[in-house]
């Protein structure tokens, strides 16, 4: 109980978010070297293991026509209509699987707001419009999610997830099949539970799994988790 | 009462023999029959004998031993789907546990709680699921009726031979020759599905007859998505389709299936593929059941789809009057599940958590250009009431048209083995 008081005020004191920190592009330039080993930006940049970053800010998530072959997580993404703005640049280095399912950036995360706010500053002057760094909206978020601990910590209950799940496979297959719907069978909880909040924070863009997670309580998202990550 | 009956049925599963025993009060396994295995029918039958394992004896009366599903059979008219692609058997329903009948039921007796099919058999039932679809109201649209007029002017929203005869008088269309439909006045089921084949129309013809007209004769002011079929329509197909609406006379239309002509409020008009959908009511055997009220529909209780006419029997899919959600497949496979899960908790004990319900309808307006709608519900004390929705826009990218297209295939996937298996 008391803990659950802590975490609550924790999270009313606010959680630090990297879009109310200032990047700084000197220091970003170095926090690149971690990301120069597969993108290239700047004067000549091409598309190499991961694509060039030249105007990245604005760009459609997997744009077709930068010629770059994209995963089909990122190819949905974009066509559900996700853009990289400073708020979705930063959730995705924060740790890109979490944002986008099934991505090919093997990249485990920038941890450190600030790492990733200056990492942004810097690429955000091969962006137009670098006056604006490091504005973004006031609803940025450091993650994809703010999720407080207590609902990531939270245990689903497995049978009720399976009732929930009932309306869950009118499309997406227990089997596992991925076309035109993705799979979502054995899934870490986590990662479900952050792409459901995701949805239901309407960061993620797909509009019918914006209705259905939209009406699931935490409670419920945690009992899905539990489900789906039971299944093979 | 249900510790008890739970008990028993632990040992009824270990004897097999139970499963044939004449019923002895409380002594038997419950038994479902279920009549339709259609959206709601063959899912409810599906989820009830899955998730008793066993504890619930399952009856699924259908008519015919294959099912062709009406969602995509407007695709298979436009020539995006073959026909057989439609098709469903119940092979995988029985290797669940459920008892298939390929028979007609022909009566609902429901102070004995039997049902009796046309050849003659009588099933007892604990509680009946009626999931018989749509049928047709005569006079609606007057001139045509559904015995004597739809080997000439097909309706094909019960799909099957109807869909593959108006897909054929549309290939055999003479050049400049008019499709005519008379759309049918609400409530019907699937209300996107005429404007999904209207488009669909259009996308064969201007294929192979690209003089061709469509006329669409509409007795009401709106439709669904209508601003997304006009749009579509304007852009994929300009000039080639004429919407009639009641303004116009649309809804004072008359057929003659004899000389072949469309009358619209007193002016006959000739034309070559004639589709009437007329107006609907609840399956004929709801009907007879009794549980139909005065305009035709079976009215149920929202957080569990039982009629409010009889606590032993639920009305799933098109035929209940449930409230705000449409007359669908994916509407009578939701449904299905909050009452599988309502009646097995009757007769299992097993846990009965809260209903809720979703929709979602795709519709394709031309290749690769997919749109939807859709909605989730909630039970309240009157109805079902939709609590959140959503609709495609208009000027959407390709990108996203095409991937709606995709996921639409994949949901058809995924509500086919939801249904059947
Ligand atoms: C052109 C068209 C397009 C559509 N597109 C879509 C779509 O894209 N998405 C969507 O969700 N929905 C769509 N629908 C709607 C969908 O097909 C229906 O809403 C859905 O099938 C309803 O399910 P149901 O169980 O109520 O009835 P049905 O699926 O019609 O099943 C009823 C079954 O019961 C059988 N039956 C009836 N009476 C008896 C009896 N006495 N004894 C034995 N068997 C009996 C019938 O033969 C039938 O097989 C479309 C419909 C049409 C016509």
């Amino acid at each position: 109980m008391l803990k659950r008081i802590i975490l609550a005020l924790a999270i009313a004191g606010g959680p630090v978010s990297a879009a109310e920190l200032i990047g700084d592009a000197d220091k970003g330039e170095i926090v690149f070297r971690k990301c120069s080993g597969c993108h290239e930006v700047g004067v000549s940049a091409r598309n190499r293991i991961g694509p060039e970053l030249n105007r990245i800010f604005g760009r459609r998530v997997a744009a077709e026509k930068d010629g770059f072959f994209y995963s089909k997580g990122l190819a949905r993404m974009g066509a559900d209509g996700l853009v990289w703005e400073f708020k979705t640049l930063d959730a995705y280095l924060e740790n890109p699987k979490a944002l986008v399912t099934g991505t090919r950036m093997n990249f485990s995360g920038l941890k450190d707001p600030q790492d990733r706010a200056d990492v942004l500053a810097y690429l955000r002057q091969f962006s137009d419009m670098p006056q604006n760094i490091p504005e973004s909206s006031p609803t940025a978020r450091a993650r994809e999610v703010e999720l407080p601990p207590e609902v990531l910590a939270l245990v689903g209950d497995p049978e009720y997830g399976e009732y929930l799940a009932n309306e869950c496979q009118t499309c997406h297959q227990v089997d596992g099949s991925n076309d035109g719907i993705p799979a979502i069978i054995g899934w870490p909880a986590e990662d479900f539970v952050i792409a459901m909040h995701a949805y239901k924070q309407k960061i993620r863009p797909h509009p019918v799994m914006q209705m259905m997670a939209g009406r699931l309580t935490e409670e419920e998202i945690a009992a899905l988790a539990a489900y789906f990550n039971g299944l093979e | 009462m249900t510790l008890n009956r739970r008990a028993f049925i632990g040992t009824g599963i270990a004897t097999a023999a139970a499963l044939n025993a004449p019923m002895v009060m409380g002594q038997a396994k419950p038994r479902v029959v279920v009549i339709g295995g259609g959206a709601g029918g063959a899912t409810a039958a599906r989820y009830i004998a899955k998730d008793s394992k066993g504890a619930v004896e399952v009856t699924l009366v259908a008519a015919n031993p294959i099912y062709t599903t009406c969602f995509f059979s407007n695709l298979y008219i436009g020539g995006f789907r073959e026909f057989e692609s439609l098709q469903h058997g119940y092979d995988k329903l029985a290797a669940t546990g459920v008892t298939v009948i390929n028979d007609l039921a022909t009566g609902v007796d429901r102070a004995a709680k039997t049902v009796t099919l046309a050849g003659g058999q009588v099933l007892p039932y604990d509680r009946l699921v009626l999931s018989p679809g749509i049928d047709f109201r005569d006079g609606s649209v007057p001139g045509w009726s559904v015995d004597a007029h739809a080997e000439i002017m097909p309706h094909a929203y019960e799909a099957g031979p109807q869909t593959q005869l108006l897909k054929a008088q549309i290939e055999a269309m003479p050049q400049g020759g008019t499709f005519a439909m008379i759309a049918p006045p609400n409530p019907y089921r699937c209300p996107p599905g005429p404007y999904e084949r209207i488009s669909m129309v259009a996308s064969l013809l201007s294929q192979k007859n690209p003089t061709a007209k469509i006329l669409l004769v509409d007795p009401k002011e709106k439709f669904s998505k209508q601003g997304l079929f006009e749009d579509g329509w304007s852009r994929h197909y300009p000039g080639m389709i004429e919407r009639v609406g009641p303004d116009f006379g649309g809804d004072k239309v008359e057929v003659r299936p004899d000389t072949m002509e469309v009358v619209i409020d007193g002016s006959a008009q000739k034309v070559d593929v004639c589709n009437v959908i007329p107006g609907q009511m609840a399956g004929k055997i709801a009907q007879i059941a009794g549980v139909t009220d005065e305009k035709g529909w079976a009215p149920v209780l929202p957080d569990s789809m039982k009629s409010k006419m009889d606590e032993n029997v639920f009305v799933l899919g098109d035929s209940s009057a449930q409230g705000d959600m449409p007359k669908s497949g994916f509407s009578a496979n939701s449904q299905a599940k909050v009452a599988a899960m309502a009646i097995r908790g009757e007769l299992t004990g097993s846990k009965v958590f809260p209903a809720k319900y979703s929709n979602t309808c795709w519709s394709l307006l031309a290749a690769d250009d997919g749109v939807k709608v859709g909605a989730s519900y909630e039970p309240t004390p009157e109805k079902i009431a939709s609590t959140s929705t959503f609709i495609s826009k208009n000027g959407e990218d390709a990108g996203l048209r095409k991937q709606t297209y995709e996921e639409s295939v994949g949901w058809y996937e995924g509500i086919t083995a939801d249904i059947f298996g």
